[in-house]
């Protein structure tokens, strides 16, 4: 009795000081958000921010597996993990009119396949994956996937390629033109074929790496997403990022609501805050990456916003990468293990 | 005083038992906590239910094991044969285990040998200066390496400036790589326990033998590696273990073209799908295997020591 009285004392102790200073807390990717702006927030709304990192998409899906559902309000997946959030039920609806700024998505990024509609995420930043070449050593026509899978003489066995199955897989699946979760016999064959027989121009398979290896020149051309290039482009002059005509990869990650939002009112607020276009220019002189927010380009430095990493045609090639189902997905990891075994 | 005595011994010994209890208790809690409870978990995950992109379910089944020992084709339903790819998995890691270890027991007995024949004062700063690169994070050495011997790196640049070659002699991304940097990385794990053997080693034993008429080779042979040889089993086994698992070198020398047994059960962990249960199967599957050339080890020993 006397536990329960303490405890009931206790948590209301800690519900009035949290009264007096209201808290949020944010499940960010690590340095990919800029302390000004949360102390911006702060100031403007007086509710303080707690943010914790993750250094992944499959981390946080484990974090969030693991019991800390409830502990936070807003995380920061990429679009297939919003997907797959929402799938897991682990992520919370809001409605239009509960965000002020809702209307300042860009509205290519209002009806997107994780999120129709958009009543769990709003945009929080986007780019793509493709590849660069080093085009002192080559200077043949670039845009095109052969790069990478049917390369030319002088590329082969200069090339790195991400070492994650999911952007690998979905661009060969592009370069052989079939669904990127595909269950069909003769396409996972296909797959399979490539991939392997591609292998050996392949100098080696590396994420974090992916920038390093091309400005030295250990890779003749290698997959990189658009940011990373346009650093190793900002090292090495020489490497220019393609926009393959089969198509390439576009990603966005995103603030998500999450279920059991200890402070959902905060939650709704910073998902106002950063649709606000000088927030997002903000975010994005910091992150390196495109907001999708309209008119936010105005308060984006101009360097940024005009390099060829940042600025895909509008040939609408680029494609997110897709959440395949269970029985589609075994076999990806199974094409994945085959050929690094 | 004289009544307290005859009871004195065995509350005294009662008392020690005691304390015993005390004492060891922490080292318990430790090992239970950080070994115990692990590596049971992990046993135990080996047999459940995988939930689809990580996470089990409580149903046991055998089905971790299946995947690891038949290949039932890409699709699962061609007949049952011998999965081949991870059983390759497993001797491509234990090769470059055991080509590190070589390269480390080659240039690190000399080394201890040459450590341990120094006047005393002065071994204390050799092994000093073998152990200051261990203050750098592995990560961080492991980089440098892909630093030294890449084609635009210094290594090459020499020799090419020397005209000992024409062209980068393509060390990245190689085998040979993987192995440099296991070598590097766990050189000292050789050295140390070499060093503690060859200090304790009387030389008069060689001087005896070469009164014998014994030559170099054969008292090295009969007379030095008898003696050390304790030391050079610890060294190998230091080395061996760590190589075994190790992820770091073959990602960032080897170029990550193919799996070690580290990054097969890293990607079932971190990969798109998550598969918990065939991660602790590999796992489990590694720690017997350690445990067994461990076992025959010590029952060497044993026998030997009889």
């Amino acid at each position: 009795m006397r536990t329960l009285l303490a405890t009931t004392v206790l948590s209301a102790l800690i519900a009035t000081s949290a009264q007096a200073q209201e808290e949020l807390k944010l499940y960010n990717w690590f340095e990919y958000m800029p302390a000004e702006l949360l102390d911006k927030f702060t100031s403007e709304t007086g509710i303080k921010v707690v943010m914790d990192t993750h250094d992944g998409n499959e981390a946080l899906l484990a974090a969030l597996k693991a019991g800390k559902l409830g502990r936070y309000d807003l995380a920061v997946p990429s679009d297939y993990m919003v997907a797959i959030l929402g799938h897991e039920g682990m992520l919370d609806t809001f409605t239009a009119d509960e965000i002020p700024n809702f209307g300042n998505i860009e509205p290519k990024w209002l009806d997107v396949p994780f999120d129709p509609g958009r009543h769990s995420s709003v945009p929080y930043q986007w780019g793509t994956t493709s590849f660069m070449v080093n085009r002192k050593l080559y200077d043949g026509p670039i845009d095109t996937t052969d790069i990478i899978f049917n390369p030319p003489e002088t590329l082969k066995g200069k090339i790195n390629v991400l070492d994650s199955s999911g952007e690998t897989l979905a661009l060969a699946s592009l370069h052989l033109g079939i669904p990127q979760c595909s269950t069909d016999r003769e396409q996972l064959k296909a797959l399979n074929a490539l991939v392997l027989g591609a292998k050996p121009d392949w100098a080696s398979f590396g994420s974090d790496v992916a920038k390093d290896v091309l400005v030295s020149g250990d890779a003749a051309a290698g997959m990189i997403w658009s940011g990373f290039g346009a650093k190793a482009r900002a090292e090495n002059p020489d490497l220019e990022y393609a926009y393959p005509r089969q198509g390439y990869i576009v990603w966005m990650d995103n603030l998500v609501l999450l279920k059991d939002a200890p402070n959902r009112k905060a939650a709704l607020a910073f998902m106002n805050f950063m649709l606000e276009p000088e927030n997002a220019g903000a975010l994005s002189n910091y992150a390196r990456y495109a907001p999708g927010v309209t008119g936010a380009e105005a308060f984006v430095d101009a360097d940024l916003m005009a390099a060829p990493e940042t600025n895909p045609p509008a040939d609408g090639n680029g494609v997110f990468v897709e959440t395949c189902p269970q029985d589609s997905q075994v076999l990806y990891d199974a094409i994945w293990t085959n050929l690094k075994k | 005083m004289a009544a307290a005595a005859p009871g004195g011994a065995s509350t005294s010994s009662r008392i020690y038992r005691g304390n015993v209890l005390r004492l060891i208790g922490p080292s318990w809690v430790i090992i239970g906590i950080f070994l115990l409870i692990p590596v049971i978990l992990t046993v135990v995950y080996s047999f459940l239910t995988k939930e689809f992109r990580g996470g089990v379910q409580w149903t046991p089944t055998l089905a971790a094991y299946d995947q690891f020992f038949f290949d039932r084709g890409l699709f699962g339903d061609e007949p049952p044969r011998i999965e081949w790819t991870y059983l390759g998995i497993f001797w491509r890691s234990v090769w470059q285990a055991a080509s590190a270890t070589l390269l480390c027991l080659v240039i690190g007995f000399p080394t201890a040998w040459f450590i341990a024949t120094r006047d005393p004062r002065q071994r204390a700063t050799w092994l000093f200066m073998i152990t200051i690169p261990y203050w750098v994070n592995l990560l961080i050495r492991t980089v440098s390496m892909k630093f030294l011997i890449r084609d635009e790196g210094p290594l090459n640049s020499l020799l090419m400036w020397t005209g000992i070659t024409d062209a980068p002699l393509g060390l990245i991304n190689t085998n040979f790589a993987v192995q440099l940097g296991l070598f590097y990385s766990y050189l000292p794990f050789m050295v140390l326990p070499i060093y503690a053997a060859v200090e304790r080693y009387d030389f008069s034993l060689s001087e005896a033998a070469a009164d014998l008429y014994s030559g170099m080779w054969t008292t090295l042979r009969l007379v030095i590696l008898p003696t050390v040889r304790p030391g050079i089993i610890a060294g190998c086994i230091l080395v061996f273990i760590p190589s075994l698992g190790a992820f770091l070198a073959p990602d960032l020398l080897g170029g990550a073209k193919t799996f070690m047994i580290g990054s097969l059960i890293e990607e079932q962990f971190k990969g798109a799908a998550g598969n918990w249960p065939f991660g602790s199967a590999v796992a489990t599957i590694l720690m017997t295997i350690i445990m067994a050339v461990l076992l025959v080890y010590a029952r060497a020993q044993g026998k030997e020591s009889k």
